[in-house]
């Protein structure tokens, strides 16, 4: 390991890793909010509702994330008639935004089925009791399925994070400079493969570790009712009725 | 021969390589992936430590920078390796396949570890005393009683493995193996139709990833049947 070497990349290194972030989180969100209607469908009773989310997930889970991004950057230019006008020029043509399509796309998949597995584990008889109390189908959804849905699905969605954020590297393939490309362009300007790559390594390790940690501590906001009550100087049995948000505390 | 189907072929010869590394990466993932969960649950400190560093490093690390590090450095390491061993006039070089092996084995390895240990954790001690007051040795209790038992508890995450570890191969192609991704990139170039060829490309790794979730099923049913309702 040579340090000077390393010291003279790190700024490089760095603003790849700002790229890395970037890659990370815009098509993860984009994902996220779109998901959650495509779980709903994908979660439905109806054969013809759920068959189009569940080909989706099915093609997009199925093949190599590598295939898709070269689809979009590479393949789109197979078809004239898309070779012109602001889409191309803008986005189309520029391997970042091809990323960031194919990434979504990509995550959209994944979180689907996450969602698809977190909706059909909240009990039945919620369901019915939603409906009971007069509750319409989307403040069902919105008030007790989803938030549900949401805390057990939290601990597999952060395992996701952490797969997304991996996955960015392959943006590097069609040259974006995230942080394997930047770990790449220096290797190939030294031929040093250990100092370059070990310190992205370095990096992702960091991210990987900072992402984790945020998202057990909003698991863990979660789950406040979850936790053994604390009593705060009650009698005990004060401390059994709990606030009306989360329902009876019951034993913990 | 139309150009279509003579790329069409080049790319099915390219599955070839694809399934070629694909078998080759499970035995590798395996064997660490037992021995990595061996050293998690180990009483020795030095073995849980050095377990604990390397899942937790390779299972940070993308797949691609390994690929990188073991197809730029691996031979460069190893050489001098055999240097500090007494043999430096062995000079050995990593070809795009071997490296694949290395690395993607690395880092099944890592994943397999936990999948391993939380399914040995799964075996119920109360079995593991029963085996030691019938007289049955540490290694007579690990052959008879809990790998039987680690088979089928692992076999869910061992599958989930073996869909990350198909769609990773399409990583080799980036340092030259002539798998699938190659290929239809070749194609592509010479074609000029990439969306055709890339297409057809994602089509053979679909057909992949089904059939192993459908060989996958097929185990599972073979070692749950001692579980099945009548």
């Amino acid at each position: 390991m040579d340090f000077e070497l390393i010291a003279e990349a790190w700024p490089d290194l760095l603003k790849g890793a700002g790229l890395t972030l970037q890659l990370l989180f815009l098509p993860l969100a984009v994902a996220t909010v779109l998901s959650i209607p495509l779980a709903i469908a994908r979660s439905s009773h109806r054969f013809w509702v759920r068959i189009g989310p569940a080909a989706y997930t099915f093609v997009f889970r199925g093949t190599p994330l590598l295939v898709q991004i070269f689809l979009i950057y590479y393949g789109i230019g197979q078809f004239e008639s898309l070779r012109e006008g602001f889409l191309w020029e803008n986005i189309l043509s520029n391997a970042y935004w091809c990323a960031m399509i194919a990434f979504t796309l990509n995550n959209l998949a994944y979180i689907t089925e996450l969602m698809r597995g977190g909706i059909q584990t909240v009990p039945h008889g919620e369901v019915e009791a939603a409906r009971a109390y007069g509750m319409s189908g989307f403040q069902t959804y919105r008030l007790v399925i989803l938030p549900r849905m949401w805390r057990t699905i939290l601990p597999a969605y952060s395992n996701e994070v952490v797969f997304s954020l991996k996955a960015t590297s392959l943006a590097s393939v069609v040259t974006v400079l995230d942080l394997t490309g930047q770990a790449k362009v220096y290797y190939s300007q030294y031929y040093e493969p250990y100092d370059f790559f070990i310190a992205a390594g370095f990096l992702y390790l960091i991210m990987v570790f900072v992402i984790t940690r945020v998202l057990k501590g909003i698991e863990w906001l979660l789950g406040a009712d979850r936790r053994p009550v604390k009593h705060r100087g009650e009698t005990p049995a004060a401390a059994d009725v709990a606030d009306p948000a989360t329902g009876p505390a019951g034993p913990a | 021969m139309d150009p279509f189907w003579s790329y069409g072929l080049m790319i099915a010869g390219g599955a070839g390589w694809t399934l070629a590394l694909i078998l080759a990466v499970i035995p590798v993932g395996i064997v660490l992936g037992l021995l990595g969960a061996a050293a998690k649950l180990s009483s020795w400190r030095v073995l849980r430590l050095g377990a604990e560093t390397y899942t937790t490093f390779i299972r940070a690390m993308p797949e691609l920078l390994v690929i990188f590090l073991v197809f730029f450095g691996g031979a460069r390491a190893f050489n001098w390796l055999l240097a500090a061993v007494g043999f430096p006039e062995i000079q050995i070089d990593f070809n795009p396949f071997l490296a694949g092996v290395i690395a993607l084995g690395v880092v099944q390895g890592a994943f397999a570890t936990e999948v391993f240990r939380a399914a040995l954790l799964a075996v119920p001690a109360g079995q593991i005393e029963a085996a030691q007051a019938c007289g049955f040795s540490r290694w007579q209790t690990f052959r008879f009683v809990t790998l039987p038992q680690v088979w089928r508890l692992a076999l869910p995450g061992l599958g989930n493995l073996l869909q990350i570890l198909i769609k990773d191969t399409a990583l080799i192609s980036v340092v030259g193996l002539a798998d699938i991704m190659r290929n239809a990139q070749i194609a592509s170039g010479a074609t000029k139709q990439p969306f055709t060829f890339l297409l057809l490309a994602a089509a053979v790794y679909l057909l992949f990833t089904t059939v192993a979730t459908a060989v996958m099923m097929l185990l599972e049913r073979r070692a749950n049947h001692a579980w099945r309702r009548a």
